[in-house]
């Protein structure tokens, strides 16, 4: 079992990541919250009407996690929050694989839910990751960019 | 010189993911643009596209911002990660 490290809020990686692990990691010596709030993110079969075979992300290195890092900052600035863990995966992924988790601890869960939202939400706009998809349309297999949505924007929007 | 970076689907279009600039001949990433849309045709139609998000050392600007020599600047599509 790793240690938990504060230093280590951020995780920018190829590997799959274990839920049970990094929620055993915000809790590790962590008597003073009582709430621990998770989101995964995981690559969707579908979209757009398109079946959705595999998806491959790129990233920015070094703003990446910059911007991963403003994003924990400002939310540390508005709630009451413990630890802070965000994983983004790059690379090539697989239908069903896991893509992001995002989990906060604090007292009382109200604090813990909304920076885990606003922490999502702002991932979404603002931190440099491209996906692209591999489809398949009437039997025709195809590489796409992703483009990106209003409602993330909006979303975003909400907090500000 | 400027360290430019181009990412995702920008990237493709371009052929290019990376090239240096004189600092001399620009003050500001929108001057970039426009040095780098003189290229050629292909290179202005991609830069047509206004919904191209910028960054200077890693941190998202406006066309107007300021740029020195040692800067990395980096143009890319909105992006689409989580």
């Amino acid at each position: 079992m790793k240690k938990h490290n504060n230093l280590a809020e951020i995780s920018i990686q190829t590997d799959d990541f274990s839920l049970a692990d990094e929620v055993a990691l915000l809790e590790q010596d962590n008597l003073t919250d009582g709430a621990v709030v998770t989101f995964t993110g995981r690559v969707r079969n579908h979209n757009n009407g398109n079946a959705v075979t595999a998806l491959t992300l790129e990233h920015y290195p070094g703003m990446t996690e910059k911007s991963l890092a403003n994003i924990i900052k400002q939310a540390k600035e508005r709630w009451h929050i413990g630890r802070v863990k965000v994983i983004h995966r790059i690379g090539e992924l697989s239908i069903g694989d896991q893509i992001v988790f995002v989990g906060v601890t604090s007292k009382h869960r109200q604090d813990a839910f909304a920076a885990n939202e606003f922490i999502m939400d702002y991932l979404k706009v603002s931190a440099p990751f491209w996906k692209k998809e591999k489809i398949t349309n009437a039997g025709k297999i195809s590489e796409n960019w992703l483009a990106a949505k209003d409602s993330d924007n909006d979303k975003a929007k909400r907090w500000s | 010189m400027i360290n430019v970076v181009f990412f995702a689907a920008l990237r493709e279009q371009l052929g290019c993911a990376q090239l240096s600039l004189a600092a001399d001949d620009v003050k500001t990433v929108d001057d970039i643009k426009r040095l780098l849309c003189e290229k050629n045709e292909q290179w202005q139609q991609t830069f047509a596209n206004t919904s191209l998000l910028s960054a200077v050392n890693h941190d998202m600007v406006d066309g107007d911002h300021l740029v020195k020599p040692g800067d990395e600047v980096a143009f890319f599509p909105p992006v689409t990660g989580g």
